[in-house]
């Protein structure tokens, strides 16, 4: 148990940067998510804390004790990778007892701690089998009892569940949570699916391009996103974005007009569908409709601007149909906001949206 | 489950096989049924026929120490060799495996070796290997007598060795490495993970899954050595100095052609087959239980 502190942490292949100064402290016991889309950095950023990337500059320390010049072994963190990384040639009491056989634990011990952590996972029976033989979900466990044998300060996981059909990954989500909360070890999970980074994290990092993009709860990342790039990255189906522009009495409104340009990021599921047109409602025209049994999604466009509803519930009265025309309401106190250059959030008091 | 294609028509199937099997008995089965016929029979060194002599040659060559000495010799050149042309090609790749820059520049350099004919290798190293020129001059200059193959027996046996790792180790090498580039790199990180120390991650990981690679170069290395050693022995040291490097296929040629013994010949180059074959089974039959497929 230990807390990481990563202070302008900087990486670069062949001088080009692919990390670009990311600061984050997590706390002890504490399950962080670094989430973005593919090349962000937040693999090689993970690899960085292993100590399987050097560290071009700035410094991560574990447990009070700076690591940039120590050997992965001698950092005491324990990975699950992505492809699991079992050895094919071993058993799997052999894989689960590596690490201590390699420490030189007398072969008793050994086998009596494989055989509990066998048993808190599930696969005791498997002790005998090599990796070949076993389904996804199992080397899936293995993987992670390999990383539970050494009592680890710090677990790292690589999009462990990535592999993994829909249903199993679900499943393994709740068992590595549950894990967490039985053993209170400080976590760094790295993921790419956002429903993976909003249910498993105490605090959830966006990164994009290298850079840190916001560090918050999920509920905080999903509420005020702190910029564009994560209000659309998180949430499905994605927040919409219109332009617009901001005058100086702070009135919001929809396309070109008086005021500062802004662009206003309103989620699918927070748009009213209305029948008739009331003060400030949107045309909509709908082109798709997508049933998801709780609710349906309707893709369609308002004047020139593409937009995309969530309705929940609804079935009894007559589905709206393709080519029908609608009338979207969007609440004022649902309204993000953003700079149109910068991309960041601007935050003001809720005020009248005025539609063209 | 493994997808085969099976031919419906069999007429297809066999075409395709007969150019294979026509092949493999003009150039292996026929010449080895002559040699198993001559060597029971005695060959008149200048034609007009043979005689029946059963087993003869066999009991006559088993019984000469000069014929065990060729096969001793022979069973140290092909170990010999076959350790240090492994050896060193596995330690070349394991280095080479973490760098890989310029990758295919030094595998196209390094199996050049394998494409010289042995005679010319011999020729080569007859020149850097000789006593009174080049690299060995120097040393014996400076300690008189320390190296002369023309009389030293072992030094001898050393230089032809020295001459044909030099060949396979570039060929060895490239398998090596290959077998190392396809062991996934986060097992090695997950060993290192685990607290695995660079030479502990070699004993424990990457020698257990090169293990089916170690078997096919063990057997191709062993059974080359006895065969394709002629050359190298020929201008080299044409089996001296007091038949130190006569090898067992040198001897065949020497006793067949030089010495007129077509018999005696066939009936070595059967023993030859015979070794090259139990080394074969033996490995399939004790090695191979060690090695660890997929």
């Amino acid at each position: 148990m230990a807390e990481v502190a990563i202070r302008g942490v900087h990486k670069s292949y062949n001088k080009v940067p692919t990390v670009h100064g990311v600061d984050l402290s997590i706390a002890d016991g504490e399950f962080v998510v670094l989430l973005g889309p593919s090349g962000c950095g937040k693999s090689t950023l993970l690899r960085m804390i292993a100590g399987l990337e050097e560290i071009t500059a700035g410094e991560i320390a574990i447990d009070g004790t700076v690591v940039n010049a120590l050997e992965p072994r001698e950092r005491g963190c324990a990975m699950v990778f992505q492809n699991y990384a079992l050895y094919p040639h071993m058993t799997v009491a052999e894989n689960i007892g590596y690490a201590l056989k390699v420490a030189g634990t007398r072969k008793p011990e050994r086998r009596a701690r494989v055989a509990a952590v066998a048993q808190s996972l599930g696969i005791a029976e498997l002790l005998d089998r090599k990796p070949g033989t076993l389904s996804g979900g199992q080397r899936q466990r293995v993987a992670i009892g390999r990383a539970m044998i050494r009592e680890p300060k710090v677990f790292l996981f690589d999009e462990p569940l990535s592999n993994l059909d829909a249903k199993l990954r679900a499943q393994m989500r709740i068992e590595i949570r549950r894990l967490h909360q039985r053993l209170g070890v400080t976590s760094v999970f790295v993921t790419h699916d956002q429903v993976e980074a909003m249910t498993l994290a105490d605090r959830l990092v966006v990164l994009n391009h290298g850079r840190i993009e916001q560090i918050g709860t999920p509920t905080e990342v999903y509420r005020r996103p702190a910029s564009r790039f994560v209000a659309g990255f998180i949430g499905a189906p994605a927040m919409n974005f219109l332009t617009g522009t901001l005058a100086a009495d702070g009135r919001i409104a929809i396309g070109s007009g008086a005021g500062t340009p802004v662009t206003i990021g309103v989620r699918p599921d927070e748009i009213q569908l209305l029948d008739a047109p009331l003060k400030g409602t949107l045309d909509f025209e709908i082109e798709l409709v997508e049933e998801l049994g709780t609710g349906q999604v309707f893709y369609g466009r308002s004047g020139e601007m593409e937009m995309t509803v969530m309705r929940n519930g609804g079935g009894e009265a007559a589905l709206p149909r393709s080519g029908q025309r609608l009338f979207l309401k969007i609440p004022m106190t649902c309204v993000h906001l953003f700079e149109v250059e910068s991309g960041r959030r601007i935050d003001l008091p809720p005020s009248r949206l005025a539609a063209e | 489950m493994e997808k085969r294609t099976l031919f419906t028509n069999k007429g297809l199937g066999i075409a395709l096989v007969v150019p294979q099997v026509l092949l493999i008995f003009t150039f292996f089965y026929w010449p080895a049924g002559q040699a198993l016929y001559w060597a029971f029979t005695l060959e008149r060194p200048w034609g007009g026929g043979n005689e029946w002599v059963g087993t003869s040659n066999f009991t006559q060559l088993l019984g000469d120490p000069v014929y065990w000495n060729s096969i001793l010799t022979s069973l140290i050149f092909a170990f010999s060799a076959t350790v240090l042309a492994m050896g060193v090609a596995l330690t070349m790749a394991l280095l080479v495996d973490r760098e890989l820059r310029g990758f295919r520049v030094y595998r196209t350099v390094l199996v050049w070796p394998y494409a010289i004919a042995a005679p010319a290798l011999g020729v080569a190293f007859r020149f850097i290997l000789a006593p009174e020129a080049g690299f060995m001059a120097y040393l014996n200059h400076a300690f008189p007598g320390l190296w002369n193959p023309a009389l030293n027996g072992a030094q001898a046996m050393i230089a032809i060795v020295i001459a044909y790792v030099w060949k396979y180790i570039g060929y060895n090498f490239i398998f090596f490495l290959a077998a190392l580039q396809a062991i996934p790199k986060s097992l090695i990180e997950a060993a290192a993970m685990d607290g695995s120390g660079l030479l502990r991650r070699i004993r424990d990981i990457q020698l257990p899954l090169l293990t089916p690679t170690i078997f096919f170069l063990v057997v191709i290395n062993l059974t080359d050595s006895f065969t394709d050693s002629f050359g190298i022995v020929d201008l080299m040291t044409a089996g001296g100095p007091n038949r130190a490097t006569e090898l067992m296929v040198y001897k065949i040629f020497f006793d067949g052609f030089k010495g007129l013994d077509y018999s005696g010949a066939a009936a070595q180059s059967i023993i030859l087959m015979l070794l090259v074959i139990a080394l074969t089974v033996f490995q399939f039959r004790f090695l191979e239980r060690r090695v660890h497929y997929k």
